[in-house]
């Protein structure tokens, strides 16, 4: 387990003493800053004290104190815990925050989240739209006094399901006999829907250039949300000059589940399934940041032989995850199914070992606060002693020998530009894409949780951040998860697998936590604010790609627009947790 | 040379190509049977695979994992001539534990005093929201609710399953998971014994 | 002869014909021709989708089923495999979809989001199982389900199609020309499934408290 982000090193207070105050309240931790001053503050974080890498920016409604507060974390690249500082605004009409696009354009789609969820204003960002419910959506769904369609009850258990639980559909509960909310008197046959005049304005203007009585025309290509190469409902809005990209804007939301307002009514316990299908490749390592988050806020142990499995589910998972994302670049490079396939028979195997461990294959919902569901079984152990010392190694060269040499793939990656080091910092990258691009920025290292402290290896690192690296380092990042294995094998202790006994109902006291593991895709933090009954009160995912997501458009200009499909995987994104 | 890497790969794509029929023939030798057997399919799940990795479903099926699970379903023991002695006693914990809130309980009250009785009258899951997280199997301390291995449930309509659907007998459950239902049995033979030992004890004194 | 009784699957062919005819009927035909080459739409939404493309990859590999091509564009499909969670903002680009795909066409919601909305069913963007507006052949349950469990139902969809009738399949009725076509659900303050919206109208208007 981590220590709790030490805020006692950085003087914040000393240096603003108007317009920075202490977080007094039990269980929080950072400063509340001004509004007014915010954008000093965090510029003297950003340069002063170098908290160069702004993860995490959410809104939180506290709705009996009448005031909305937006959270901020920074980290230092260096390495190190966290600095949290906030701003509390009065929960009158609108509600308005400054921006920190200036600063950090990394927080740009975190911030137009939370004007979409929260309606928060960000004064200065150029394009506060909604980003995952469309314009027009009627309400801002996560105020705590903004009720869905399918309304039952503040928190689960529902009392309509037990004792005396008749089956009946939800839907008859509501008056438009469906998953439906509308304004009264409405009138559909009046409506006029919103058109996407916002979006396509929003796309960068160029004037109509003549070259040698030569008249170009910029056209707007959209892809998806319908296309083979989006890595599901992602839609991009791609403005083109000839072939080039001039500008680039992604459209999503379409697979937004809800996962904090259902997350906000759960118990903590029964969030654990919910976090399996955000990255539905890696349940693991997502169960993996929750119960860590979770644990930070009950302030629990975990059994030692637990964590020795978390850390070797965690590292399979990445290693599955890795091998997909070649197969599934190369695929959308053209060359189909053959490389994905001999990816996916790896993936099986992996899996197999999940299945055998939690039941299922993918929303493996294994971990518990404490530790884990269930030990692992002797032969299932002596099954991933088979894969990682036998196996994965041997299929990883056969790989990289596949590959890696050919020159029709060595030719569309290499020297493709990606992100530079500093872009990637201030866009908030993270994950291999950062690593990449030569920052060893990697939490197992950098902020070590779990017991990852104990492991001797290798942050996988890259420095030309072209495509060709960032394609690489997944090969790096496997071989080192391998080593990981290796060590975790050797000295995994017998003895239990939870230091909590087995229960339902877990108390949770007051406080706030915000937990963050390295999984494959970037840094994958949650961020949980209890108030001591047995529902969160604020459940927010940090998921990688959606972060680094923002970046795209800055990746893409200037690129050709067949190397965009390339570009986007190489950003390893997975829907469900970008829209969550 | 330009297509040195090319033919590189290739050479593994010719290799894993003639694995399959490698294998077909070792296997040949050996007089081993290779598809629809068990052996056969262990043998393209484990680290040794090569070849061809297909498990020709329905013909023959990947061998479930003990832990396994699909829905739940609930277990009746046997009693003297079929009566099926449910062992839900409508405690409520699944339902309360369940995420999705995919189930449903009407608990019996005697008709005379109006006490619950430990008995669930009717039991509702909807299987069409049921995440298969086994949060309910996990935590009933009767171990009355388990997670099944069939998943060939598709249907043409949707999936309320109610008490009648979702009985299924103990004996199925040992079947499906020998080892967990050895242990639980072994738990309440002891805690049967030490209740019986008690008894004794304070009928003797 | 009677003509009636050629229909009739055990149909006795004459000694002297024997291994010179063949007899089916025009159903027989037509399914087996439909059955055995199921086109899916290459189109994946969610987690499902990815227990799709496993039963896609080769150790499941639907191509023993003729259920390999999976085409990315919906005119050439022949079958809508809603795999995940359907939410309203996805929504009319999946009606989209369906009504671009020609007869015969088949949807099978996959796992139980598309089923009814699944563990999502109370979130405020998703739309409470597609069979709203789609008419479902096959349901899937499991979250998601595993690729043995998939091929169980498009096995259950070959059943189907195999028990089909040519003059009863409703893509072929006289009249019905508009049957397959699913009008367009508008994104208004709410998801606005047109063909309801008199009875939206008079739940709104009596819809109490307003803000």
């Amino acid at each position: 387990m981590t220590a709790p982000a030490s805020t006692t090193t950085v003087d914040l207070i000393a240096r603003f003493p108007n317009s920075v105050s202490a977080d007094a309240r039990p269980g929080y931790a950072g400063f509340i800053v001004n509004k007014e001053s915010l954008l000093e503050v965090a510029t003297a974080i950003r340069d002063e004290f170098g908290y160069d890498l702004l993860t995490a920016v959410t809104g939180a409604d506290y709705i009996a104190e009448n005031k909305m507060e937006v959270v901020y974390h920074a980290y230092k690249t260096t390495g190190g815990p966290g600095l949290v500082f906030r701003v509390q605004v009065e929960r009158a009409d609108p509600v308005e925050v400054p921006s920190l696009v200036g600063l950090w354009p990394g927080v740009d789609f975190q911030e137009r989240e939370a004007w979409d969820l929260y309606g928060i204003k960000f004064t200065g960002h150029p394009d506060l739209r909604r980003i995952l419910m469309w314009e027009g959506f009627e309400g801002h769904p996560l105020r705590k006094d903004w009720k869905e369609a399918f309304f039952e009850e503040e928190a689960k258990p529902f009392k309509s399901r037990w004792p005396d639980g008749q089956h009946s559909y939800v839907e008859f509960k509501n008056p438009f006999r469906d998953n439906l909310n509308f304004p009264k008197d409405f009138d559909p046959e009046k409506y006029q829907p919103e058109n996407e005049k916002d979006l396509y304005s929003s796309l960068e203007r160029f004037s109509t250039q003549t070259e040698d009585g030569l008249k170009t025309d910029q056209i707007v290509v959209n892809m998806g949300p319908h296309h083979p190469s989006t890595h599901g409902v992602l839609r991009v809005a791609v403005k083109l000059e000839g072939e080039t990209i001039v500008g680039l804007k992604p459209v999503m939301g379409y697979l937004h589940r809800n996962h904090d307002k259902i997350g906000e009514r759960n118990t903590f316990l029964q969030n654990i399934p919910y976090t399996d299908r955000l990255d539905y490749f890696n349940s693991m390592s997502n169960n993996f940041g929750y119960v860590t988050t979770i644990e930070k806020l009950m302030n629990i142990p975990v059994a030692e032989r637990a964590e020795y499995i978390r850390v070797i589910m965690a590292e399979l998972s990445r290693i599955q995850n890795h091998f997909i994302f070649i197969g599934m670049l190369i695929n959308d490079l053209g060359s189909m199914y053959t490389p994905s396939l001999y990816a996916f028979e790896e993936r099986e195997l992996i899996l197999d070992i999940f299945e055998a461990v939690s039941g299922a294959r993918m929303m493996c919902n294994y971990f518990r606060f404490g530790g884990v569901a269930r030990d692992v079984p002797d032969d299932v152990m002596q099954k991933i002693k088979d894969l990682v010392y036998d196996r994965i190694a041997a299929k990883t060269d056969e790989m990289e020998r596949f590959l890696n040499e050919n020159e029709v793939l060595v030719g569309r990656l290499k020297g493709v530009r990606m992100i530079n080091a500093e872009d990637a910092i201030r866009y908030s990258v993270t994950g291999p894409v950062l690593r990449a691009a030569g920052v060893p920025y990697d939490i197992r290292r950098a902020d070590p949780y779990s017991i990852y402290d104990r492991f001797d290896f290798d942050v996988a690192v890259r420095y030309n951040g072209d495509m060709y690296d960032n394609y690489l380092i997944r090969f790096d990042e496997i071989r080192q998860s391998l080593r990981i294995l290796e060590q975790a094998l050797k000295q995994i202790p017998e003895g239990p697998i939870n230091s909590q006994k087995p229960q339902y109902q877990v108390r949770v006291p007051a406080g706030e936590a915000y937990g963050r593991v390295e999984s494959p895709k970037g840094e994958l933090a949650y961020y949980v604010v209890s108030n001591g009954k047995p529902n969160p009160y604020r459940y927010h995912v940090r998921p990688p790609s959606f972060v680094n997501l923002t970046a795209i458009e800055h990746i893409c200009k200037g690129s050709k627009i067949q190397d965009f499909v390339a570009l986007l995987a190489m950003l390893d994104i997975v829907m469900g947790e970008l829209d969550r | 040379m330009y297509g040195k890497g090319i033919l590189k790969g290739l050479r593994v794509t010719w290799n894993r190509f003639w694995n399959t029929y490698i294998e077909d023939i070792s296997w040949l030798l050996q007089g081993k049977k290779r598809y629809y057997t068990k052996e056969g399919v262990e043998h393209r799940s484990s680290k040794n695979t090569r070849g061809i990795f297909t498990v020709q479903y329905p013909e023959e099926q990947l061998i479930a994992p003990e832990e396994f699970r699909y829905v739940p379903f609930l277990v009746y023991d046997e009693g003297a001539e079929g009566k099926k002695e449910v062992r839900c006693t409508s405690c409520g914990i699944c339902a309360k534990v369940c995420p999705p809130q995919c189930i449903w309980i009407v608990r019996t009250n005697d008709p005379n005093t109006g006490r619950p009785i430990p008995q669930p009258a009717e039991f509702y899951i909807d299987m069409d929201i049921c995440m298969n997280c086994g949060f309910c199997a996990e935590y009933c301390p009767f171990d009355a609710i388990k997670m099944d291995h069939e998943f060939d449930i598709a249907s043409y309509d949707r999936n309320v399953y109610n008490l009648e659907k979702l009985l299924k007998p103990a004996s199925y459950y040992a079947e499906i998971r020998p080892l967990n239902y050895a242990r639980e049995e072994e738990a309440r033979k002891a805690k049967e014994a030490a209740k019986a030992a008690k008894a004794e004890a304070s009928a003797s004194a | 002869m009677e003509s009636e009784k050629l229909s009739l699957p055990n149909y006795n062919i004459p000694d002297d014909l024997q291994n010179v005819v063949a007899i089916t009927t025009l159903d027989r035909l037509y399914n087996w021709g439909r059955r055995s080459s199921v086109w899916p739409l290459m189109f994946g939404l969610a987690c499902c989708a990815i227990e799709m493309i496993a039963a896609q990859a080769s150790r499941y590999d639907m191509a023993r089923f003729g259920m390999e091509v999976m085409r990315p564009t919906p005119r050439q499909a022949d079958m809508m495999l809603v795999s995940g969670t359907v939410t309203k903002k996805m929504l009319p680009v999946l009606i989209r979809l369906y009504n671009q795909m020609p007869e015969p066409k088949y949807v099978v919601a996959m796992g139980a989001c598309a089923s009814s909305g699944g563990p999502f069913k109370e979130g405020y963007n998703v739309v409470a199982g597609i069979d709203k507006f789609l008419p479902v052949d096959v349901y899937i349950p499991g979250c998601p389900p595993t690729p043995q469990a998939l091929i169980a139902g498009l096995i259950k969809l070959q059943e189907k199609i195999d028990k089909q009738s040519i003059k009863k399949v409703r893509w072929y009725q006289k009249g019905k020309t508009d049957a397959n076509y699913v009008p367009m659900p508008v994104l208004g303050p709410d998801l606005i499934d047109v063909r309801r919206s008199a009875e939206y109208k008079a739940a709104a208007a009596q819809k109490e408290g307003a803000e």
